[in-house]
This record gives structure tokens, C-alpha cells and sequence, in this order.
């Protein structure tokens, strides 16, 4: 593609646009089939998950529908129970992991100056398989139907306990959707994350040690390990399942000596893992959007790799604590309740670096940060909740209660969420060449805050007060009814933010102001290529010599490379 | 960016090397929980057969086995050397040895079917036993179709000395069902024949 | 009647414990969310970006070890003081030892209802747990100790003002005590998620004087009195001819069913269904008629009874108190 002498700046013109190759839809559907460009499957990664979220979004309205007054008969029980199922199972595997991995694909070769990931056919392998497994989950709502009443979606919840999932006590197919779609998925992110970790280890331009990578990059090849050593045991778990329900084994049986509390652990030791696989990406895009408008490096950044390696390290040992209530020894509930508590430790090191970045900094308010700060709102809220659902005494009251869902959702929505809109945010004018609006995405963010707050924060106390989780309905007299309706009236607030966020999308790829390479004066190496990159990224390999290196081009009297 | 001070070599570790190192890291914690799920439930089964009764230590396969791990290391020698010939001599005899396996598992299985009654319903003794032991043999047979893909390869002169890491990378890949298989050994023929 | 289960209002020793914990970890939180939140409020404040900004970066500082130090000190001692109380709280609960005059008790969780026996007694019952009144004074305190067993999938056992909950796990014994200070009725749930009927899976434990205690067991142990009325007569001959007998029991007769509730002393229960509806005429003939119509996907099927036959069995029923 170079013309003439070779360049010394190592970008290239701007390329049409995304589905703009050519002018017909077939060639579009071609290309988005046929790629293996691991920007084109990144967007259709996160894509793919925004879609999902949407469905599973309706979902839980219905659910906070059925739950606005005691005894409603908006949704019959076997309905609410599938929901409240596929809600979760859809948002954690359908809409969490494609969007974690959909930014990771975008961003992890640009970042580290490559020009593709390690195996790009392999990336597309991992799409698909996800993207296949998405349409089968749902497709058991047709697919499943099975005895009288014990068919269509599954309806075990996210975590399928046994023996509720053996066939005794879940007839029909419904639960083999389930299981065989995560086995499924697990395969395409354990591919996934394979392929982060090749291309980060041995893909870097030259001069970016490891210790000069991006912290994106580093907290991704710390969630690629928690991946492939923490996705085996949820595939081993779906293997056990699907011999007991259809080989006759024992795996689970209690009848012939099995231990419905094996499941617990086999699938907590994915399930434990696998939320912070969740919430690590979140603290990747929080870690360079901070710097970038407080117009400061990271605040300590050795430790920030540290803490994240730390907690990766013993999320790995803090499974049971959601087992607490199961009835482990007292041995077993201290020794858990210890390394849960510890790993609080490096996770509020990050949240006082983030601070600590700001500190002296000169923030800039746009939407990026906006959703940053209310991150570090949100999750300090929602790993104080957590502290105290370690303390095990405290726990054996609000385990299973509304205020887990609460700590959970703070956790995901208020931590998670909020980061990805932040990382939407500042990333879109890359993809897409094109600024989103101001003004749309501050009616997102207030919308969308205050509905999330008003439906979460009553939840804690509905907890307190007695209310288990996965209830389709309750009393009248419980005390319970004045939280639901808050819960319930935050949801449709929510939705006009979302709504605000998805017109914000389509309006701004038409209308928007050109972004240019390098809309907020960033110093990682994805801002040195057009809006959007070219398809092979950098026309010429670049070279760094700091952890900054746009910084040290745009300051050439003050580089990082001095003071590192 | 660099300008006076240009990075001396760029050396970054190898592509093949990492992947493959990465898929045993992966494919080693699913082994893990087969093998806790063995571990977990020895001597809980509620009725027979049980481990003592009908398992014997499988010694000839695991010579086969172990002896493969031994005779692709001289197929790798024989590669480095650049002798095709003994490259496809030692390479042909570990695929042999690692069928001879496969064949072993067959006949143990068919006996403990048909002749012990253990199948994998038949208490918790036998759904840990075939799927951990299943699970390793489907290894070995996918390691199996690796090894004679190379082979095929090599017999149509393809392979050359440029392919060293690519035939080192399903070695590794073949050393690792070994090590599994050490592990299996160890706590199925071994640790559970007390129970 | 305590329906509202606020775990803040503990009425029984381990969920004081509980509470006093609960408290000082509240507290330790709160007192972390101030400081975290003032200064992070403070931040955003005073380093905004100003209208009348120069341009110039502001001083690029990469970290501190000092500071670093500090926010990873007073964090690890939080930790350590938080330990220290949850290892001390779990033993106090769990290993506490029953002193000999606990009553002791066995409850089998069902999809969706709870067994309850009485082994000292010789009653098992249903969905409603009788104890009597412990004291605040560990000399004269009795507590109720209790066996948790599971005939299908998981449940958990939540009464909040008297205890934490403890699951009920198949084919593994689980057990918890509780020690009620006060008379009343408490209400829990079933707190893990065990099929359909889940959120009608509720709970109640009546906490008697001990003397209403023993009269409540006499009157358990006692046989009902026979039916008198043609109706109830009737009603009984169609309870023991229809296979009502194969889930249901009344003892001292021939019914020996364990799949559904033990019926032997049904009008003494303040409810139907394991608490989906109040026990009275109209919900029991409600429930005779078709229990599908109260609690659907419940295991009791429609027996397909006429009017009458509902009429007699509902009046057989009400004789069994």
C-alpha cells in the first residue's frame, strides 16, 4: 500500500469505513463472515453482546414487573423462573464475555503495535462458536419442550445446582441448552484468550517490554489466564452434568452416594474466577481512560500490575465463599472467609490509585470519565457489600438474599457496565471515525444512573429484611413491597438511557463530528493510526522506548523515557 | 520513539511455543477436576465393582506409553540431524506404541463391561473411572491423529528441517498426555486399589 | 406475629451474634465509604480542569512507595481486626455445644413443603415448627437444636430473627440451633432456589411457653377425635378409597404415605400449601378441589373430585385436630 519513499510516521491514509467497502449488502455480510480482521470481530463481538444485553435487559423488566406487588399473576412461576435464568446466564456468557473480549480483540494488537492477533482464524473460530452458542442457549425456547411442563428454557438459574439439574428433577431438554451452549462458548473463550496471550507474549513492537505495555494490556493477559486455567472446570462440570443426565453416572446422584455439593465447588471454582474475568476488563479501560483525562501517567503503575496479578492469583482460592450457607466446616468457612478478605486488599490499592491519578491531575469531564468517576463510586459501594458478605456470620443472613443481588449487580452494572460505556465511549471515534455526542450521552449517563441506583440500592435493604433471591412472588405484609416498587420504577428509567445510548450510536456514525487520529490527546500506540485504523494498523512496525510513547512524541523536551 | 538509541535485538519468545504451552495449562486444569472428582469419590460408591476388585496395573500399556515419549524424542534427534530416514523409523514406532495403548484401554474397557459389569452408571467408582480414564485416552487418540499427520507429511517430503519447533510443539503436546497418564496411573492403578 | 424478618431485630442468641457483627462490620464500611467517597469527591472538585485553562500538563508524577505503604497498610489492618471477629462469631455458632435439655428436632425439606420430626416425641408434623421459649440467661436457656435433611434437591432454612440460614443439602446432614427469647410466631423462607414453587416454600416457627409447648405435643401425640357427622364419614371413606393414602398418613390408621405432609393433626397448622394460603374453609376446599389452583406445578395433582366428594373430604379433614 506505500507509495513512494518509505515514511518516517508510521500511520496511513484513512481507509473507507467499516461496511463501506463496497456499496452492496451482500459484500457487507460477506465481509463481516468472512473476516478474520480482528477489528471487524471485535466490533461484532461487542455487537453481538450489545444485542444480547438488550434481550436480557427486557428480561429483568419483566421480572421487576411480576415483582412491582405481592401476589401479581403477571408472569406464571415456570415463566418468571426461565427468565430470571436466562437473564443471568445470557448477561454473564452472552453479553460480559463477547464485550470483555470484543474490546480486548479491538484494542490488544493495536496497543502493542501489532498488526493482527496472533491467530486471526483461530479469533474468528472463537466468534462464531460464541455467536453459535448464543442462538442456541435461546434457542431452547423453541427447541425444548419436553414432558408435560418441563421443557422450553432452562429454568435452574444461572448456576444450575444439582440435583435440580439431574433428570429426576429437570425433565425435558431444557437444562441440556444450558449446559451444552456454555461448553460451547467456553471453547470459543478459552481460544479467545489463547490468542490474547500469544500475541501479547510474542507479537510487542519492538522496545515495549512487558514492562511498558499499556495496563489494558496487562490486566488482559491476566484475564486470559484466569480463562484457560478457570473455563475447564465449568466444561467439566458440563460434561458431568450431560453423563448423569443421559449416561446414567453418578456424578451428582445422591441416591447412589454422589455429592450435590461437588457441583457447588466444581462450578464455583469457574464461578469465582469468572467474575473477575468480568470485572477485570472493566479496571483495564478505567486504567487508561483516568490517565488520559486527568493528563496524568497511572499512579503507580508496577503496583497496579501487581495488585491485578494478586487478585487473579487468589480469586482462585476464594470460591466457597458462596458456599458459606452449604454447611462446610468451621475450619473451611474461616479459611475462605481469610482469603476473601484479602483479596479486598489489592482491589481498594486500585481504586486509591485511580484517585491517585486524578489527584493534582486536571480532569477533563467528558463522557469517558463521567462514567469512570461513577465507577469508582459505584464499586467502592459494591466491594464494601462485598466485605461484608465475606464475613461469614453476616453472610449466613445475606447469602441467597436480595442483598447479594444488589452487591452483584453494583458489582457488574454499576462497576462492569460503567466502564464499558466509558470504554465505548473513548474508543468509538477510533472504530469509527467519528465523536459521539456530548450531549445524547449526558442524558445516558443520568438516566441510566439514577434508574441503576433507584433499582439496586433498595435491594440491600429488601435483603436485611428477609427477602430470598429467585422468588416469583411474596407477601403482602413482609415489609418488602415499598423496596420492589423503587427497584421496579428504576427499570424503565434505565431503558430511556439505553435508548438515549443506542440512538447516541447510530445518530453519531452519521452526524458526528470527525474525530481525527487522536480526538483526546492519548499516548498509546492505537491513537497513533487513523480513524478509523487501516486493516493492517501501523503501515510501518512501530518502536517505543516508554509506557507512553505519543507522549514522548508529542513532548519531546520531556519524555517518559527519562523518567521511567 | 526511538531515534539515536535504537533497541538492540528484539526477541520475543516464540508464537508456537507459547500457544502450545498455553493449551496444556488449559487442558491440565481440566484434568484436574477429572482427577478430584476421582479422588473425591474413592471408596464412596454405595455398591461394587469396586477399584480393588477389578482394576490391575496397567504395565505394559504404560510401557508403550512412556516408551513413546522416549522414542519421539529419538524421532526429534533424528530430525535435528537431518536424517529423514531415522526421523520416520522412531516417529512411525511412537505412533505404533501410542495405538498399542489405545488398544489396551479398548481391551480393559471391554472386560470391565462385559465381564466386571462396571459400566459408567453402575455407581460412582465407574462414572469417575471412564470419564477421567476416557477423558485421557480421546487425548491420546487426537494426539494419535497429530502424530500421523506429521508422519504423513514427512512421508511426502514435506517435512524439513525449518519444521523442527512444529514437530517439537507435538512432541510437547504428546509429552504432556504422558504426564497426564503418570497422574492417572498414580491415583487410579495405584492410590485407589486400596479402596 | 413477626412478619417482618428484619435481621437487625434478633430475637435468639446466634442471630444476636449474628448482628452484633453485622454491626461493626456496617460500621468499619460506612466509615471506609466516607473517607473513600469525600475523597473522591474532593478530587474531581478541585483538580477539574478550569474554563481558563492554559493547556499546560499539569506535573506528570508516576507513583509514590510512601503513599502506596500507606493505603496498603491500614487496608491489610481492617483485614486482619475483620478476621479476627469472623473466625471467633463462626466457632461461637457453629461448634457451640447443646446443653442436654435441647430439644432436638429433624427437618426434611421436600419441594415445596417442610417435615418436621419430633424424635423424643414421636410426632412428625408439617410446615410449622413448635419450640418452646428459651432464656436471655445461659443457665436456663433451652435451645432447639435442629437436624436438616433434604428427600429431593437443595433448600436452606431462613428464619432471620432467629438464626443465619443453613441449606439442606440430599444425602448430607446439615445442622443449626436457634434460642428464642421471646413468644411469637417468626416468619422465614426457603432461601435456596429449589424449583417452581420456590417462593411459596415458607416457613413458620411458633415459639411457645413451655407449657403451651406441652400442650402442643400432647395434643400432637393424641389421637384425633373420630368423625362423627355422615359427612365427615363419608369424607373419610373417600380419603382412604381415593389414593389420597399413598402420599398422605393420619396416624393410627392405615394410610401410610410419606410423599405429601403428614395430615394427622392438619387443623392445627395456621396454613395450606406450606404458607401459600391461610387454613381456612374456603382455602381447604380450595386446595381438596384442586391444589394446582393455589400452588400450580405443586406435586399433589387435581384429583379430579366432584363438588360432594369435596364437601365430605374437607369435612373429614377438619376433624384432624
Amino acid at each position: 500500500m506505500a507509495t513512494g519513499p518509505i515514511d518516517p510516521n508510521f500511520k496511513a491514509p484513512a481507509p473507507e469505513r467499516v461496511g463501506e467497502e463496497t456499496g452492496t449488502w451482500s459484500h457487507v455480510i460477506q465481509n463481516l463472515v468472512y473476516t478474520v480482521d480482528h477489528k471487524k470481530l471485535g466490533l461484532m463481538y461487542i455487537g453481538a453482546g450489545l444485542l444480547f444485553f438488550v434481550v436480557a435487559g427486557i428480561m429483568a423488566l419483566l421480572i421487576r414487573v411480576q415483582l412491582f406487588v405481592p401476589h401479581s399473576d403477571f408472569l406464571e412461576p415456570a415463566v418468571f423462573n426461565r427468565f430470571f435464568t436466562m437473564h443471568g446466564t445470557a448477561m454473564v456468557f452472552l453479553v460480559g464475555m463477547p464485550i470483555i473480549f470484543g474490546f480486548a480483540n479491538y484494542l490488544v494488537p493495536l496497543m502493542v503495535g501489532a498488526r493482527d492477533m496472533a491467530y486471526p482464524r483461530l479469533n474468528a473460530f472463537g466468534f462464531w462458536v460464541f455467536f453459535f452458542s448464543s442462538l442456541f442457549l435461546y434457542f431452547s425456547y423453541f427447541g425444548a419442550p419436553g414432558l408435560y411442563n418441563a421443557g422450553s428454557a432452562p429454568d435452574v438459574g444461572w448456576f444450575a445446582y444439582s440435583p435440580l439439574t439431574s433428570k429426576a428433577f429437570s425433565r425435558g431438554h431444557s437444562t441440556d441448552y444450558w449446559s451444552l451452549s456454555l461448553l460451547l462458548s467456553g471453547i470459543g473463550s478459552i481460544a479467545t484468550s489463547i490468542n490474547i496471550l500469544v500475541t501479547v507474549f510474542c507479537l510487542r513492537c519492538k522496545g515495549m517490554t512487558l514492562g511498558r505495555m499499556p495496563l489494558f494490556v496487562w490486566l488482559f493477559i491476566v484475564v486470559a489466564f484466569l480463562v484457560i486455567i478457570a473455563l475447564p472446570p465449568l466444561s467439566a462440570c458440563q460434561i458431568m452434568i450431560t453423563m448423569d443426565r443421559y449416561l446414567g453416572a453418578k456424578f451428582f446422584d445422591t441416591q447412589a452416594g454422589g455429592s450435590a455439593v461437588l457441583w457447588q465447588h466444581f462450578f464455583w471454582i469457574f464461578g469465582h474466577p469468572e467474575v473477575y474475568i468480568l470485572i477485570l476488563p472493566g479496571f483495564a479501560i478505567a486504567s487508561e481512560v483516568i490517565p488520559v483525562f486527568s493528563r496524568k501517567p497511572i499512579f503507580g503503575y508496577p503496583i497496579m500490575v501487581a495488585a491485578s496479578v494478586m487478585i487473579a492469583f487468589i480469586s482462585l482460592g476464594v470460591w466457597a465463599h458462596h458456599m458459606f450457607t452449604v454447611g462446610m466446616t468451621s475450619l473451611g468457612n474461616t479459611f475462605f472467609a481469610i482469603s476473601t478478605m484479602v483479596i479486598a486488599v489489592p482491589t481498594g490499592i486500585k481504586v486509591f490509585n485511580w484517585i491517585g491519578t486524578m489527584y493534582g491531575g486536571k480532569i477533563r469531564m467528558e463522557l469517558p470519565m463521567i462514567f469512570c468517576i461513577a465507577f469508582l463510586f459505584q464499586f467502592l459501594i459494591a466491594g464494601l457489600t462485598g466485605i461484608m458478605l465475606s464475613v461469614v456470620p453476616f453472610d449466613w443472613q445475606l447469602s441467597d438474599s436480595y442483598f447479594v443481588v444488589a452487591h452483584f449487580h453494583y458489582v457488574l452494572i454499576g462497576g462492569l457496565l460503567y466502564t464499558i460505556f466509558a470504554g465505548i465511549y473513548y474508543w468509538y471515534p477510533k472504530a469509527m471515525g467519528k465523536m459521539l455526542s456530548h450531549k445524547l450521552g449526558l442524558w445516558h449517563f443520568w438516566l441510566f444512573t439514577i434508574g441503576f441506583h433507584l433499582t439496586f440500592l433498595p435491594q440491600h435493604v429488601s435483603g436485611f429484611l428477609g427477602m430470598p433471591r429467585r422468588i416469583f412472588t411474596y407477601e403482602a405484609d413482609r415489609g418488602w413491597e415499598i423496596w420492589n416498587q423503587l427497584s421496579t420504577i428504576g427499570v424503565p428509567i434505565q431503558a430511556l438511557g439505553i435508548l438515549f445510548f443506542v440512538y447516541n450510536l447510530i445518530w453519531s456514525y452519521y452526524k458526528g463530528k470527525e474525530a481525527g487520529d487522536d480526538p483526546w490527546d492519548a499516548w498509546t500506540l492505537e491513537w497513533a493510526c487513523t480513524s478509523p485504523p487501516p486493516e493492517y494498523n501501523f503501515e510501518k512496525a512501530p518502536e517505543v522506548r516508554s509506557r507512553r510513547p505519543l507522549w514522548d512524541l508529542k513532548h519531546p523536551e520531556d519524555p517518559d523515557w527519562k523518567f521511567e | 520513539m526511538s531515534t539515536a538509541e535504537a533497541t538492540s535485538d528484539w526477541k520475543l519468545p516464540s508464537q508456537r511455543k507459547v500457544g502450545m504451552i498455553s493449551l496444556i495449562i488449559t487442558e491440565s486444569a481440566l484434568f484436574t477436576i477429572f482427577v478430584v472428582a476421582y479422588l473425591f469419590y474413592m471408596g464412596k460408591s454405595l455398591n461394587g465393582p469396586y477399584p480393588y476388585q477389578v482394576l490391575h496395573l496397567p504395565i505394559w500399556a504404560s510401557f508403550a506409553l512412556f516408551g513413546s515419549s522416549v522414542t519421539i524424542w529419538f524421532a526429534e534427534k533424528a530430525l535435528h540431524k537431518g536424517s529423514k530416514i531415522g526421523f520416520n523409523i522412531w516417529w512411525l514406532i511412537t505412533i505404533l506404541m501410542g495405538a498399542y495403548f489405545v488398544y489396551f484401554t479398548a481391551e480393559e474397557w471391554y472386560h470391565l463391561i462385559y465381564k466386571e459389569g462396571l459400566t459408567i452408571s453402575t455407581n460412582v467408582f465407574g462414572s469417575t473411572f471412564y470419564a477421567l480414564v476416557g477423558l485421557h485416552v480421546s487425548h491420546v487418540i487426537v494426539g494419535l491423529v497429530l502424530l500421523t499427520i506429521v508422519f504423513v507429511s514427512s512421508l511426502r517430503g514435506k517435512l524439513h528441517h525449518d519444521h523442527h519447533e512444529h514437530v517439537e510443539m507435538v512432541s510437547w503436546y504428546w509429552h504432556f498426555v504422558d504426564a497426564i497418564w503418570v497422574v492417572v496411573l498414580l491415583v487410579v492403578y495405584i492410590i485407589s486399589l486400596n479402596y | 406475629m413477626r412478619r417482618v424478618a428484619d435481621m437487625f431485630k434478633p430475637l435468639s442468641r446466634p442471630a444476636e451474634m449474628i448482628h452484633d457483627i453485622s454491626v461493626l462490620t456496617l460500621l468499619i464500611c460506612g466509615v471506609i465509604f466516607v473517607i473513600v467517597t469525600v475523597l473522591l469527591v474532593y478530587v474531581v472538585i478541585r483538580f477539574r480542569q478550569r474554563p481558563d485553562d492554559d493547556g499546560h500538563e499539569p506535573p506528570q508524577i508516576y507513583g509514590s512507595t510512601h503513599i502506596e505503604l500507606a493505603w496498603t497498610i491500614i487496608p491489610i489492618l481492617i483485614t486482619v481486626v475483620l478476621i479476627l471477629v469472623t473466625s471467633r462469631t463462626i466457632g461461637e455458632i457453629q461448634n457451640r455445644e447443646m446443653p442436654e435439655n435441647a430439644l432436638k428436632i429433624r427437618l426434611v425439606g421436600h419441594q415445596w413443603w417442610w417435615e418436621i420430626h419430633y424424635p423424643e416425641y414421636g410426632i412428625i408434623t408439617a410446615n410449622e415448627i413448635h419450640v418452646p421459649v428459651s432464656d436471655r440467661d445461659p443457665e436456663k436457656a433451652r435451645p432447639t437444636h435442629i437436624v436438616l435433611q433434604s428427600a429431593d434437591v437443595i433448600h436452606s432454612f431462613w428464619v432471620p430473627q432467629l438464626a443465619g440460614k443453613t441449606d439442606l443439602v440430599p444425602n448430607k446432614d446439615n445442622e443449626i440451633w436457634i434460642d428464642p427469647y421471646e413468644v411469637g410466631v417468626y416468619f422465614g423462607n426457603c432461601a435456596e432456589y429449589c424449583g417452581t414453587q420456590h417462593a411459596n416454600m415458607l416457613l413458620r416457627v411458633i415459639v411457645d411457653t413451655p407449657e403451651n409447648f406441652q400442650k402442643w405435643v400432647d395434643n400432637q401425640k393424641a389421637p384425633p377425635p373420630p368423625p362423627t357427622t355422615p359427612l365427615e364419614i363419608e369424607g373419610e371413606r373417600l380419603f382412604f378409597a381415593n389414593s389420597c393414602v399413598s402420599c398422605h398418613k393420619v396416624d393410627r390408621t392405615v394410610s401410610q404415605g410419606v410423599f405429601g405432609p403428614d395430615l394427622t393433626k392438619l387443623m392445627t397448622r395456621q396454613t395450606i400449601g406450606a404458607g401459600v394460603a391461610p387454613l381456612t374453609h374456603e382455602n381447604l376446599w380450595a386446595w381438596v378441589k384442586n391444589p394446582q389452583d393455589l400452588k400450580v406445578d405443586c406435586y399433589m395433582p387435581d384429583m379430579q373430585l366432584l363438588p360432594k366428594e369435596v364437601d365430605a373430604i374437607t369435612a373429614y379433614l377438619e376433624t384432624l385436630k
